[in-house]
């Protein structure tokens, strides 16, 4: 789950990292207020889940309050890559000495967290670390010690030739480490790690993300989770316990399992057909959520024809049939469904599916040419 | 033979009367597996199905019963420091099925895991199966059949799906292992493939991958490296939306992105045969075994 920006800058200002003052606002007038109180220039940012806020026009720097205001008030209700912003962060326009990039991230290969600093941060880091490698410094940190601090003090010199400065980043990397453990994180970064011209170093720009498999010991950070900023038929996939992604195609497709799901969605484009989305039912299979996965592909006007594609081992075929019987009684399915299902009490939810007039098929290449068939007849 | 579980192995289900436990710990049993003991704490003393003793800790059930494998059936906020409880028993082959175990829980129990010398498959895994001989884990055993090929995968239902393909056109396994989609588990690619490569009685092994990370792509080169058996590989997610990734630390750390067209080139660049549907592993399995 990622956070936004005002909300990593506040966990990692309640740990303890330094960052600038700055507040979050819903409204022009709250901007407004937040500038006031910082007083001088100030930077109004857009709060949503993607990147390129800056050049979409989501950034922006005001002089007075009153251009705050008039700032928030154009980039409240924004359009960004399909997401609309509903909160800004008005921040002081810092002044800008140097800019260097911390981050920690789960590392699969070490299995630890992995730090990785850089003095040359800011928004080219990516195209520093493809063209320049020796410019990144990393440290698999073994969780048992944590981060100790003599590994942190030697980082920090990477970053700053200054002592004091040095030290200062260390504390940071420290307390980052504290937080990305304490927080069940999977990924934390700041980008820019800034020095002023006074010499002091502060976290401009923050990014986190919380491991899903946490939120469910963790209330406090199950409640940051924004789900205006996230597709409507993804949030109510979430909350009917089924993983969903949208795409562009028109077939439709019900799967148990992302791996299957995945290869049945290239199996629909190996043989012409365009997916509509991703959607794992996951292993157990109660009938209730292959209603609700049915509602939510329906209810994408682009959808010409559903798969199913089901092999059941703990998912039971039956249950998916019954689902299919339980939602088709609910409500009308207007496009055609072919069901592939094999494994796990084949016999009786073929027998279902007979029931109301409808057949299944065994092979999965069978029915991905014939959904993919049928969706070209209705395109 | 097989790889990791045999007809010899003396299972403990951590977890046996759970909702899950209970039931997939028929389904071993129905299989043959030698399920010798069960653990939950506070049911020490109980039978299981009135044939398998019940303990309240891994230690005690292995002092009793000499079970040397463990499965893992517990929910996710327990479930690393069953792990944990498993390693410092003495087992060493420990398999965890649960799924949504928290990353940094994986993160601290692994170290300890490695020091004591045990292997741990998973977690979020469907566990293996060496047909005919046992089952530990969900992998349906009717689909499987004994025979000479291994198979190693990422993903559960998929995996069935392949198999069950061998299995149907006459063509048996020796083991099939599930090492799980989770950014950290104990048993990787490399660590099977390289059984595989030691097990006489397998043939051609069947690789079955993933978009993203770089694991499939460090297998190929390992392939080509230290195998000399053929290969076979599937990489699934070739039509997956690009990640709504957030932030650079991903992109710096690995320098690749992970995509499936990545990791099939690495696949063919390295000697693997790769498959584009399901089904061609038929076809692709007789082919490396020329008959």
């Amino acid at each position: 789950m990622n956070l936004h920006e005002y909300q990593a800058r506040e966990l990692l200002r309640a740990a303890g990292v330094p960052t600038p003052e700055g507040d979050v606002a819903a409204t022009p007038a709250e901007a407004e207020a937040i500038a006031r109180r910082i007083g001088g220039t100030v930077v109004v940012k857009a709060q949503v889940h993607a990147g390129g806020r800056g050049k979409a026009g989501g950034v922006k720097l005001a002089a007075t309050p009153a251009e705050a205001k008039e700032q928030a008030g154009r980039i409240l209700g924004m359009q960004i890559k399909g997401l609309t912003v509903q909160k800004v962060l008005v921040v002081p326009a810092a002044d800008i000495a140097t800019e260097a990039y911390v981050g920690l991230i789960v590392d699969r290969e070490s299995q630890r967290p992995l730090l990785m600093v850089s003095p040359a941060g800011g928004i080219d880091i990516e195209e520093v670390a493809a063209k320049t490698p020796e410019k990144i410094f990393k440290l698999a940190i073994d969780p048992r010690y944590g981060l100790m601090p003599h590994q942190a003090l030697g980082l920090g010199f990477r970053l700053y030739a200054d002592v004091a400065q040095a030290r200062a980043a260390a504390q940071i990397m420290t307390t980052l480490y504290g937080a990305f453990m304490a927080n069940g994180a999977s990924l934390a970064e700041i980008n820019p790690l800034v020095t002023t011209p006074d010499g002091r170093v502060l976290a401009l720009d923050a990014k986190v993300s919380i491991d899903d498999n946490e939120l469910d010991r963790r209330p406090d950070l199950a409640a940051l989770r924004d789900e205006s900023a996230e597709a409507p038929a993804e949030v109510a996939a979430r909350h009917a316990g089924l993983t969903f992604i949208k795409l562009d195609g028109n077939v439709g497709c019900v799967v148990n399992g992302a791996g299957l799901a995945m290869a049945t969605m290239d199996l629909v484009k190996y043989y012409g057909g365009e997916p509509a989305n991703f959607l794992d039912i996951g292993g157990s299979s109660n009938p209730e959520k292959v209603v609700n996965a049915l509602r939510i592909i329906t209810s994408d006007s682009q959808v010409k024809a559903i798969l199913f594609n089901i092999f059941g081992g703990i998912t039971r075929t039956d249950d998916v049939a019954n689902g299919i019987k339980t939602a088709l009684a609910q409500f009308p399915v207007k496009v055609p469904i072919v069901v592939r299902l094999t494994g796990t009490n084949e016999a009786e939810a073929v027998k279902i599916l007979q029931g109301i007039g409808m057949t299944a098929l065994s092979d999965m290449d069978d029915a991905v040419q014939k959904i993919v068939a049928l969706a070209r007849e209705a395109a | 033979m097989s790889i990791f579980v045999n007809s010899a192995t003396r299972l403990v289900v951590q977890g046996i009367t759970g909702r899950d436990g209970s039931f997939h710990t028929r389904q071993m049993l129905d299989y043959g597996t030698r399920v010798v003991a069960g653990v939950t704490p506070g049911k020490g003393g109980q039978k299981f199905e009135e044939k398998v003793p019940v303990f309240n800790t891994v230690a005690e059930a292995v002092a009793a019963t000499g079970a040397d494998t463990s499965i893992i059936y517990v929910p996710p906020a327990v479930a690393a420091s069953a792990i944990a409880e498993a390693a410092d028993a003495g087992l060493k082959f420990i398999v965890c099925i649960t799924e949504g175990i928290p990353v940094v829980d994986m993160m601290k129990v692994m170290p300890f895991v490695r020091e004591t010398g045990a292997r741990l498959l998973g977690p979020n895994c469907p566990g293996l199966i060496s047909p005919g001989q046992a089952k530990v884990g969900i992998i349906p055993g009717n689909i499987c059949a004994p025979g000479r090929v291994g198979l190693v995968s990422r993903s559960g239902t998929l995996t069935y799906e392949v198999v069950n393909h061998l299995t149907r056109n006459g063509i048996g396994q020796t083991t099939c292992v599930g090492i799980g989609g989770d950014p950290i588990i104990g048993t990787n690619f490399i660590d099977v493939l390289g059984a595989f490569q030691a097990d006489p009685d397998t043939d051609a092994i069947v690789m079955m991958g993933e978009i993203g990370g770089t694991d499939e792509q460090k297998a190929a080169a390992f392939v080509k490296a230290h195998l000399t058996k053929p290969v076979i590989g599937f990489i699934a997610g070739q039509t997956a939306p690009p990640g709504r990734r957030m932030g650079h630390a991903g992109a710096i750390i690995s320098g690749s992105s992970g995509t499936a067209a990545e990791k099939m080139a690495a696949f063919r660049d390295n000697g693997i045969a790769v498959m584009e549907r399901p089904v061609d592993v038929v076809r692709l399995v007789r082919d490396s075994l020329g008959k």
